[in-house]
């Protein structure tokens, strides 16, 4: 196998670190970069990268072997990970990995052995209304076919670079199919900061400016300003669009008050959880309204930096958002004098490189500082001591938003929308069994029934609300809600149809979060693989109604015992899926009686390969 | 002191001082939390989850959570020892452990802790998964075989050695310890028998090489007193080393 | 007199240490026998059991077919039945082979071993397959109660079985549970 030699490896990294300014908190960034580079993060670079940081080999190691997309092996010329969410698995990836694998001559999770190329399973890629989906060297390649297949194989094959392959492979779509308030008009970069500033007076920019300029921080119209912006967040009753509804303003004021040196906005755009892909979307085309989130959050805060945390799988989004925070820098809006007030606050990308776990807070906060992503204890929240142990707010991508436009707007204007609880508008990802998926905006308070109706998908048997962490509605339930009051979700809606077999739906999942759990707590590591094996053993006809009840007392002793929410909420979707459609588990059962969990017969046939023997007795 | 908080702790009223967390102050009010990633001379992390206690009917981590005045706090009832027991088993079937060869029989914490929670067996069917042994000190043994990621030794290593020898790779399941040196070998790391990391395993993983049986099997500590005596005493005579 | 309990053992992938240990009841055996009978065992040889037993005790793990073949017979036939010592519990020392493939097991013992002559890896008819991997006994029927320890101290047993043919729960108390 070709495997890169030294000279290369330090050609390519040298650069890397030099720009990471040998910061081991930059390691992450810096093992991203490297792995781009050389499609693996061979030894040699493990012993490099460790010695430019003064970081030990171990803890390098340890950082690769966390996170899914870095890999000590090389992993060939053309890297392909085919994603493998519930929803491109009933667009049918399993059997286009098969063909893909098979006309490329390659084992699934091998690289061939010319080291051209290797195919490989990811958790759900974001892209599941344009799916069956794939990362090819890490840039999306979205409706997959078996046409779509046979050209890449001919272009693999002809080694031609993906930079050359043709553009409509790499076309990703909003489907934006429905727009509420919060989105329906374009947003103008600079407005929101503008009135966030201006809030609670009738100065203009031009007066902060005389006035101000020279003392921000002791200056009375920017307090006001900052304390005026808190205040409309607070009249907005805004809530956490990340899933858990944490009030922002809460959050807000809590990191302003928070005593400590600098403090830190990071936007979490991780969105890791499976069917979920309105970040993707924003920051495709909404990416001011979330930088301008941001610093508006700075401004109230007080806080200089801004770091945007984005997951791996959008690392073709890059060019842009380095586009659109440098034309912000250009026009004032972010940088050391924004609008010419001598605000200073700017916004660095942070890339994840494949790890569900985090999208958890105080996880995502020890990858930013270049750590295996496990979280951390549960206090000090990171409110109080987040990144570099400072206070830090953390929200997601649609928070952001919406507080920019809340700056901009006012308090009142948002909490109009919605729910007496859940006010202003949410995002909802459909995808799965509907004629048109995509990103649909509502305001809090939409029923189910209305959403299905809206994309086409009112066949329905269920659908999963909030991913496999979420809830499974059945249709006797379409009439809920989605609101904090009854259905809390991140926005995820995927689309049961009604010939779907729901037994496959706990089969993906409990091997999501098996391939997720990060290894920190005891219920979470070893749980999440006993439920897979209990799952497995259901789905070759050896499970009886024992291990129904095994599974349904693990999945207690990991809500109440495990360390966050990962662990807590792994098995949600199992025993909604008892509960619901027990009847796909009971055609399962072949017997009432114990089974063993594996073959007996299958165990002896080493036996019968090594002895020659295939008599009676070679047999149970 | 002119008064002292309290909380109570399956009924019985345990002082606190500011600061405190629950499990500290249970084990210096004498009642025994079952624990096996926490050592007090640490700090806690709350990974293994088996000092879960139920605070205000909600789930956290002893070890972690800070004690406030009038919590009522639920510890060794049935349900809470159901899922300790289940927890212990976890880390025993994740494994591979040998309690009739292994050197740390009756000095190891997590079968003291089975011990206590009355384990008959491992209920779950067992991985036996492929570990590395490395034996390649000559004066140490890494046997991940029976390694439950308590990260003791990454985080003494850490913080009290100051030398980072140990990491864990990997995630989920798949987790694992990592020697830190050029080949990944023992041999080749900074560890020393100094070292408090080459001392603070709880279990047979880490130890040091031709003092396994020193101390004749029946007169280990665990052997003498069952660990939730000999904990609380031990936390005790450190309370006392360390005010007075 | 009420009938006496009937009981059978069975050491499959053991070291039999489990039954000299219950034989170190010594003199409480013939306590033992007022109130139990032994069907099939090492002890009088037979090989099948006829009809039901109330009480199967069986030690070792399951490391080939016949082994299967027993264990599955054993819980057919008998009401109870209990795993005893750290072997049939948890697989114990012989499935440390369980770190290598059954290959390299083999290849060791019968192709590279030292000493070994005119080297094959056996293929008469006679001799049971080896499973892959070898199994605690749980893993492959249901198991009522267990018996662990390395072997159960003698004291155990007598416990055990006292408790449990008074009909009262036969766990071990902390002072008898030992797992080596």
């Amino acid at each position: 196998m070709p495997h890169a030699t030294v000279a290369p490896v330090q050609d390519a990294i040298l650069p890397i670190l030099q720009r990471y300014d040998r910061d081991p908190q930059n390691l992450l960034q810096i093992l991203v970069e490297v792995q781009h580079a050389l499609h693996c993060v061979p030894p040699e670079a493990v012993d490099l990268v460790a010695d430019h940081l003064g970081a030990t080999r171990a803890h390098v190691r340890g950082v690769v072997g966390f996170y899914a997309f870095l890999s000590d092996q090389y992993l060939g010329d053309f890297v392909i990970h085919l994603s493998d969410n519930i929803t491109d698995r009933m667009l049918g990836n399993r059997e286009l990995a098969e063909y893909l694998c098979s006309r490329l001559g390659v084992k699934l999770g091998k690289v061939r052995a010319d080291g051209r190329v290797s195919v490989n399973f990811t958790s759900c890629t974001g892209m599941c209304d344009q799916g069956p989906a794939a990362l090819v060297n890490g840039l999306p390649v979205t409706r997959l076919s078996r046409e779509r297949i046979d050209r890449m194989v001919e272009l693999i094959t002809a080694r031609t670079p993906v930079s050359a392959w043709p553009t409509e492979f790499f076309e990703v779509e909003d489907n934006f199919r429905r727009s509420d308030v919060l989105f329906r008009r374009p947003f103008e970069p600079g407005s929101a900061i503008q009135a966030a500033m201006l809030r609670g007076g009738d100065e203009t920019l031009k007066d902060i400016q005389l006035e101000e300029a020279l003392d921000p921080a002791s200056g009375k119209l920017w307090k006001r300003g900052a304390d005026e912006t808190l205040k409309e967040l607070y009249r907005s009753d805004l809530r956490g669009r990340g899933g858990a509804g944490f009030k922002a303003a809460i959050k807000w004021e809590t990191c302003r008050d928070t005593a400590g040196g600098e403090r830190y906005v990071v936007c979490n755009a991780d969105e890791g959880e499976p069917g979920t892909f309105k970040d993707r979307v924003l920051l495709t085309s909404y990416a001011d309204m979330v930088f301008e989130g941001m610093t508006v959050c700075g401004y109230v805060v007080g806080s200089g930096q801004g770091i945007l945390y984005i997951r791996q799988e959008y690392w073709y989004l890059k060019p842009h958002l380095e586009a659109v925070l440098a034309r912000r820098r250009e026009a004032g809006l972010l940088g050391s004098n924004i609008l010419g007030t001598g605000y200073a606050f700017d916004i660095d990308l942070h890339w994840g490189a494949g790890a569900y776990i985090c999208g958890m807070e105080s996880a995502m906060i020890e990858s930013i500082e270049g750590r295996r992503g496990k979280p951390r204890k549960r206090w000090p929240l990171p409110v109080v001591a987040g990144v570099r142990k400072c206070p830090t707010v953390v929200n997601n991508v649609e928070t952001f938003a919406a507080a920019g436009m809340i700056a901009l707007k006012g308090g009142a204007w948002f909490a109009a929308h919605g729910t007496m609880h859940s006010t202003g508008t949410k995002l909802f990802c459909v995808s799965g069994d509907c004629e048109r998926p995509g990103i649909y905006e509502y305001p809090f308070g939409v029923s189910v029934r209305e959403i299905l109706r809206d994309c086409g998908g009112s066949s329905a048997q269920a659908v999963q609300v909030s991913g496999p962490s979420g809830t499974t509605i059945t249709r006797s339930e379409f009439d809920r809600v989605l609101a904090f009051e009854d259905l809390a979700t991140v926005g995820t809606m995927m689309v049961l149809g009604p010939k779907r077999d729901m037994f496959e739906l706990v089969e993906n999942f409990s091997h999501f979060f098996q391939h997720e759990s990060c290894g920190l707590c005891t219920p979470c590591r070893v749980g999440t693989s006993l439920l897979v094996n209990l799952v497995d053993k259901v789905a070759c006809g050896k499970g009886s109604p024992m291990d129904l009840e095994e599974i349904q007392k693990l999945s207690h002793i990991m809500k109440t015992t495990a360390h966050c929410g990962l662990g807590q909420t792994a098995p949600n979707h199992l025993l909604d899926s008892l509960l619901k459609f027990r009847t796909v588990w009971d055609a399962r059962m072949m017997t009432t009686e114990f089974e063993p969990a594996f073959d007996l017969d299958e165990a002896l046939e080493e036996a019968r390969q090594l002895s020659g023997r295939d008599d009676a007795e070679a047999h149970l | 002191m002119d008064h002292t908080k309290t909380f109570f702790l399956d009924g019985q009223e345990i002082p606190f001082k500011e600061g405190q967390t629950v499990f500290d102050a249970a084990m210096a009010a004498g009642v025994y939390i079952p624990h096996l990633c926490h050592n007090p001379d640490y700090e806690p992390h709350s990974s293994c989850r088996l000092c879960t206690v139920i605070v205000n009917g909600r789930p956290f981590a002893a070890c972690t959570q800070p004690a406030v005045a009038g919590q009522m706090i639920q510890n060794d009832t049935p349900e809470l020892r159901e899922m300790r027991r289940t927890l212990t088993q976890m880390l025993f079937v994740e494994g591979n452990h040998y309690c009739p060869t292994c050197e740390k029989s009756g000095h190891c914490k997590l079968q003291a802790t089975a011990y206590d929670l009355g384990l008959q067996d491992n209920h779950f069917p067992q991985f036996f998964p492929k570990r590395e042994v490395d034996a390649s000190h000559p004066d140490f043994v890494l046997d991940r075989d029976r390694c439950i990621l308590c990260g003791h030794c990454v985080r003494v290593s850490r913080d009290v050695d100051r030398k980072c020898v140990f990491a864990m790779t990997h995630r989920g399941i798949k987790t694992e310890i990592v020697v830190d040196s050029p080949t990944g070998l023992l041999k080749d790391s900074r560890l020393t028998m100094e070292d408090e990391a080459a001392n603070v395993c709880p279990v047979g993983a880490l130890m040091p090489k031709r003092k396994g049986f020193q101390v004749p099997i029946g007169e280990r500590p665990y052997d003498k007193a069952p660990i939730r005596v000999d904990s609380v005493k031990n936390f005790r005579i450190r309370e006392e080393r360390r005010h007075g | 007199m009420a009938s006496k309990l009937k009981v059978a053992t069975c050491s499959l992938a053991g070291c039999f240490g489990c039954h000299m240990s219950l034989l170190d009841i010594d003199e409480r055996l013939l306590d033992l026998l007022e109130v139990v009978e032994f069907d099939r065992s090492p002890i009088n040889d037979l090989k099948r059991i006829e009809g039901m037993v109330d009480l199967g005790l069986i030690e070792g793990g399951l490391c080939n077919a016949e082994n299967v073949h027993v264990l599955r017979h054993f819980r057919e036939h008998c009401r109870i039945l209990v795993s005893v010592g750290e072997c049939a519990v948890t697989g114990g020392v012989p499935s440390m082979r369980n770190h290598y493939t059954l290959r390299e097991c083999l290849d060791e013992a019968y192709i590279r071993g030292v000493g070994v002559e005119n080297a094959q890896i056996p293929s008469d008819p006679e001799l049971p397959l080896l499973l892959d991997k070898l199994r605690p006994l749980h893993e492959v029927v249901r198991i009522d109660y267990y018996l662990p320890g390395c072997p159960p101290s003698a004291e155990a047993f007598w416990h055990f079985l006292t408790e449990l043919i008074a009909g009262r729960d036969p766990s071990l108390p902390l002072q008898l549970l030992r797992y080596d």
